[in-house]
C-alpha cells in the first residue's frame, strides 16, 4: 500500500469500521450502503479525492452471497492516489442511496448501473433507463440474464425458426 | 447507355413506358447513407474513386430520406436503432427500396444478444441481402446491381397491387 493512503484508510476504518482488502498495491474497502454518503463526502472534503472516476457494479452470482457490489473508484488528482469503495447489497432489487449529491458525474453512472444491473439509487433526481430502450424487460448485465436472443438457423431447422421470427410489414 | 446503337441513324427509340421508367429508375437510384458502423467504410469506399458508385449513376448520397429511393442499411441495427430506422423508412417517398449491407444487417452476425436486431428484416422490408463481414465494395456493387435487376422487372400492375393492399 501507498504510504499516503495508510491514514486515509485508517480514519475510515475507525469511523466506518470498513474492511479492506489489498490485491497488487489496490486499496478496496468495503462500508455498508448507508455510510457511502458520508464516506465519500470525507473522503473528497478531507482527502482530495476530487475525482470519481469510475462508478460501476460487479455481479457474482451465484459464488457469492451478497451478490452485487457497487464499485466507487475515486482518484485524487492532487495527491495523485486512487482508492476503491465497495458496497456490497443483495436481492433482487437492491438499493444504494444515491451520490450525486457528492458527486455530480455519478447522475449517468448510477443511470447506468440500474439499466444493466438494476440497482436502485434512493433519492436519484433522474432515474430512467440510460442506455436501454425504455420497455425493455430485464437487466442484461446480471449473470442470471439469458445469453442469447436468437437461435442460430442452419439448414435443419431453417424452416422453424423461419415461422417465428417477427418479420416487419411493408 | 447503349441509346447511341439502338438510334442508328432514324432518331426514333420504341420502348413500352415501363420500360423508360424502370431504366431512368435504375439509373438515378438515390440512396440513403443510414452508415451504422465498420461496414459503412466499406460503402464509403464503394462511393470513392476506386471503385466508383457513380459509374451506375448513384454518385449521391442524400442524408435526407425524402430526397431517396434506396437505404442501404451497413453496419448492426440496435434496439434503440430500431424505431428511427422504421420512421426514417416512413418518410422515404415510394417507390423505395432496401439493401441489408453485411451480415450484421442481414442476420446480427456476430452479435447474437439482447442489443441488436437479428436481422434488419424485422424493422423493414428488405429487398437484397449482402453477405460478408465486411462485404467489399465489389460485393455492394453487386448487391446494387442486382436490385437494378429487380427494379427492371417491376411493372405499374405490381405497384397498384401493393398501394391497394397498404392503403
Ligand atoms: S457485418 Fe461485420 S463489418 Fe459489417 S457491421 Fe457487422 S461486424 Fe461490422
Amino acid at each position: 500500500m501507498d504510504k499516503k493512503l495508510e491514514p486515509i484508510v485508517k480514519s475510515l476504518q475507525d469511523k466506518f469500521s470498513a474492511t479492506f482488502e489489498e490485491f497488487r498495491d489496490e486499496v478496496h474497502l468495503f462500508v455498508k450502503p448507508e455510510q457511502i454518503v458520508d464516506a465519500l463526502t470525507l473522503l473528497r472534503d478531507e482527502y482530495n479525492f476530487e475525482l470519481l472516476s469510475a462508478l460501476t457494479a460487479v455481479d457474482y452470482y451465484p459464488q457469492e452471497t451478497p451478490r452485487f457490489h457497487v464499485v466507487y473508484q475515486l482518484t485524487s488528482i492532487a495527491k495523485n492516489l486512487s482508492v476503491q469503495i465497495r458496497v456490497p447489497v443483495n436481492g433482487s432489487s437492491p438499493k444504494v442511496p444515491t451520490a450525486t449529491h457528492v458527486y455530480d458525474v455519478a447522475n449517468w453512472r448510477e443511470r447506468e448501473l440500474l439499466d444493466m444491473f438494476g440497482i436502485e439509487f434512493d433519492g436519484h433526481p433522474d432515474p430512467r433507463r440510460i442506455l436501454s430502450p425504455e420497455d425493455m424487460e430485464g437487466h442484461p448485465l446480471r449473470k442470471d440474464f439469458p445469453l442469447g436472443y436468437e437461435e442460430p438457423q442452419f439448414t435443419f431447422n431453417f424452416d422453424e425458426i423461419d415461422l417465428r421470427k417477427p418479420y416487419a410489414k411493408e | 447507355m447503349g441509346v447511341e446503337q439502338k438510334l442508328g441513324n432514324m432518331g426514333v427509340v420504341t420502348t413500352t413506358l415501363e420500360g423508360v421508367v424502370n431504366w431512368s429508375r435504375t439509373n438515378a437510384m438515390w440512396p440513403m447513407l443510414f452508415g451504422l458502423a465498420c461496414c459503412a467504410i466499406e460503402m464509403m469506399s464503394a462511393q470513392s474513386s476506386s471503385y466508383d458508385m457513380s459509374r451506375f449513376g448513384m454518385e449521391l448520397m442524400r442524408a435526407s430520406p425524402r430526397q431517396s429511393d434506396l437505404m442501404i442499411v451497413a453496419g448492426r441495427v440496435s434496439k434503440k436503432m430500431g424505431p428511427v430506422l422504421r420512421r426514417l423508412y416512413d418518410q422515404m417517398p415510394e417507390p423505395k427500396w432496401v439493401i441489408a449491407m453485411g451480415d450484421c444487417a442481414s442476420c446480427g452476425g456476430v452479435f447474437n444478444n439482447y442489443a441488436i436486431f437479428q436481422g434488419v428484416d424485422e424493422v423493414v422490408p428488405v429487398d437484397v441481402f449482402v453477405a460478408g463481414c465486411p462485404p467489399r465494395p465489389e460485393a455492394l456493387i453487386h448487391g446494387v446491381m442486382t436490385i437494378h435487376e429487380k427494379v427492371k422487372g417491376e411493372s405499374f400492375k405490381q405497384y397498384a397491387e401493393k398501394y391497394k393492399q397498404t392503403t
